[in-house]
């Protein structure tokens, strides 16, 4: 598990950014963190490193939001409204990674469990100080245990 | 080939269906302007004890609701169903399951009448719900759409041809209004329970930033969320109606401010609200007086034509049918639908 340490906005999207970088098709990246810790804005850090140009906004209403970068699909969805695992499964997240796509699941870390391999990010507001978060990250499965040392590389500028 | 391929003119009656999100409706309009009957089904309370739309059950009540909906519009019409020479539908932005009831059900309809199917953009819809109040809208218009989905400045220059001058670029204004709803502990939906409660609140208690207010015609909320939540976390006494009315009151200095930028920017002849926030009291008189101090006609449709609707959709589908005939029986359904925009 990792923990960091973002001073800034800019930080928080700089590790969006190394997260992205480092992403492959069939990828399942899941956000946790209280409304305000920054899921969307590490969607849009995210976004934009995998070639994004156009906004990256908030799918809570609308659930799935997706995204043409290049070779890949970004799939940005929210289950922040959703009750139960059936209504989850409904939004048919393992046939959205199937074609050449990566998933972003904010409000994930209630279903977490029942996913496949995913990369687990938990951000959370520093109470004191507005631009801060921590961030924990945690990779489950054989996907993420192959990249972990060059993820945790990448990252230790940020390590608390 | 259909039954009826004579001209679409001012005689052409639309069966209009909606089933995109929270709403199931159908309703005929009569030459693109003329509503001649519009039913809607709200499923607002059967999502008010889960706090927000579900998926599941707006696909379910769809299913329910929609042929008792395209009933009764039928019925309010007082016409025959021969009498009906077209059927448009939303194909999108929306759920996919949602949107499959409907779209299903009106190619059906239009494959058992012989008529043409239209499929519909739901946001270019928006966009035509103001010419069925007000017919004598001039071109070119500018139209704030204002939703829990969508925050976006459009410029009409003519049917079928718009520019996007704006939009959010993370939560949108009615998504905000929801979830600082929510964190106050206040009844879903939030937009109307924060209006209420403003009424009891001083809008100059807190001075919650107004993002982005003098750059470009660009929104963005998400900041204002976060601001209220640190607020009230660091003063748990605060009274909940000041938070309310302060909360409201940034959120609506943005939209008009911006709006007015919006319809001087292109020398508009008319500024249009739309969507589900601006049922929104607060939005509505001061969008009114900025229109006045601007010297702008500004049009605020009733609240029926704000929220989603099937007229709009039918209204939609006739001037599509007229620039574009109809659609094929192939298409699909398009959750990510964009609107084309100009360059």
């Amino acid at each position: 598990m990792l923990h960091l340490r973002a001073s800034s906005l800019n930080d928080t999207l700089a590790i969006a950014a190394t997260i992205a970088g480092m992403s492959r098709s069939g990828d399942l990246v899941v956000l946790a963190g209280e409304m305000g810790a920054g899921k969307t804005a590490f969607a849009k850090g995210f976004g934009a490193e995998l070639g994004v140009t156009e906004p990256i906004t908030s799918p809570t209403f609308t659930l799935v939001h997706s995204y043409d970068a290049g070779r890949i699909t970004l799939h940005h969805a929210d289950i922040y409204r959703l009750s139960t695992h059936h209504q989850v499964a409904d939004l048919a997240l393992a046939e959205l990674l199937e074609y050449d796509g990566i998933v972003l699941l904010e409000w994930g870390d209630v279903v977490a469990q029942s996913l496949g391999d995913h990369l687990f990010v938990q951000l959370v507001a520093d109470l004191d100080d507005e631009n801060v978060r921590t961030i924990t990250i945690n990779g489950s499965g054989r996907t993420w245990a192959t990249r972990w040392d060059r993820l945790t590389a990448a990252l230790g500028a940020f390590e608390c | 080939m259909n039954r009826h391929m004579r001209p679409v003119g001012d005689d052409t009656l639309v069966l209009g269906i909606e089933t995109s999100c929270d709403e199931t409706a159908a309703a005929l309009v009569m030459g693109g302007y003329d509503v001649v009957s519009s039913a809607v089904s709200t499923q607002v309370d059967l999502h008010a004890q889960f706090g927000g739309v579900v998926p599941e059950i707006a696909s379910r009540a769809h299913l329910d609701l929609l042929n008792p909906m395209v009933a009764r519009a039928i019925v309010e019409a007082g016409v025959e169903p021969e009498r009906i020479d077209a059927v448009a539908c939303t194909v999108g932005p929306g759920l996919i399951g949602a949107l499959l009831v409907g779209v299903s059900a009106a190619k059906a309809l239009a494959l058992t009448w012989d008529v043409p199917f239209i499929g519909v953009n739901h946001m270019e819809a928006h966009l035509y719900a103001a010419f069925l109040e007000d017919p004598t809208l001039q071109f070119p218009l500018v139209v704030m759409l204002v939703s829990g989905g969508h925050t976006m400045l459009i410029e009409m220059q003519d049917h079928g041809r718009y520019r996007l001058l704006g939009q959010t670029i993370d939560d949108a204004a009615g998504e905000a209004f929801d979830k600082v709803a929510r964190f106050l502990g206040l009844e879903y939906p939030g937009g109307p329970a924060i209006d209420r409660e403003a009424v009891h609140g001083d809008p100059e208690a807190i001075r919650f930033p107004r993002a982005m207010l003098h750059e470009g015609l660009d929104f963005s909320f998400s900041g204002l969320k976060t601001s209220v939540m640190n607020h009230v976390r660091k003063h748990p006494d605060v009274s909940t109606a000041d938070v309310a009315a302060s909360f409201q009151a940034a959120v609506v200095d943005v939209l008009v401010q911006k709006a007015r930028r919006a319809a001087e920017q292109v020398g508009a002849k008319g500024l249009v609200l739309g969507g589900g926030v601006a049922a929104n009291s607060l939005l509505r008189e001061r969008f009114l007086s900025v229109c006045t101090e601007a010297g702008i006609q500004g049009f605020l449709p009733s609240r029926a034509m704000c929220t989603d609707n099937a007229a709009m959709i039918a209204a939609a589908g006739w001037h599509r049918l007229r620039s574009d005939g109809p659609t094929s029986l192939d298409a699909g359904a398009y959750p990510n639908m964009r609107l084309q925009f100009l360059p």
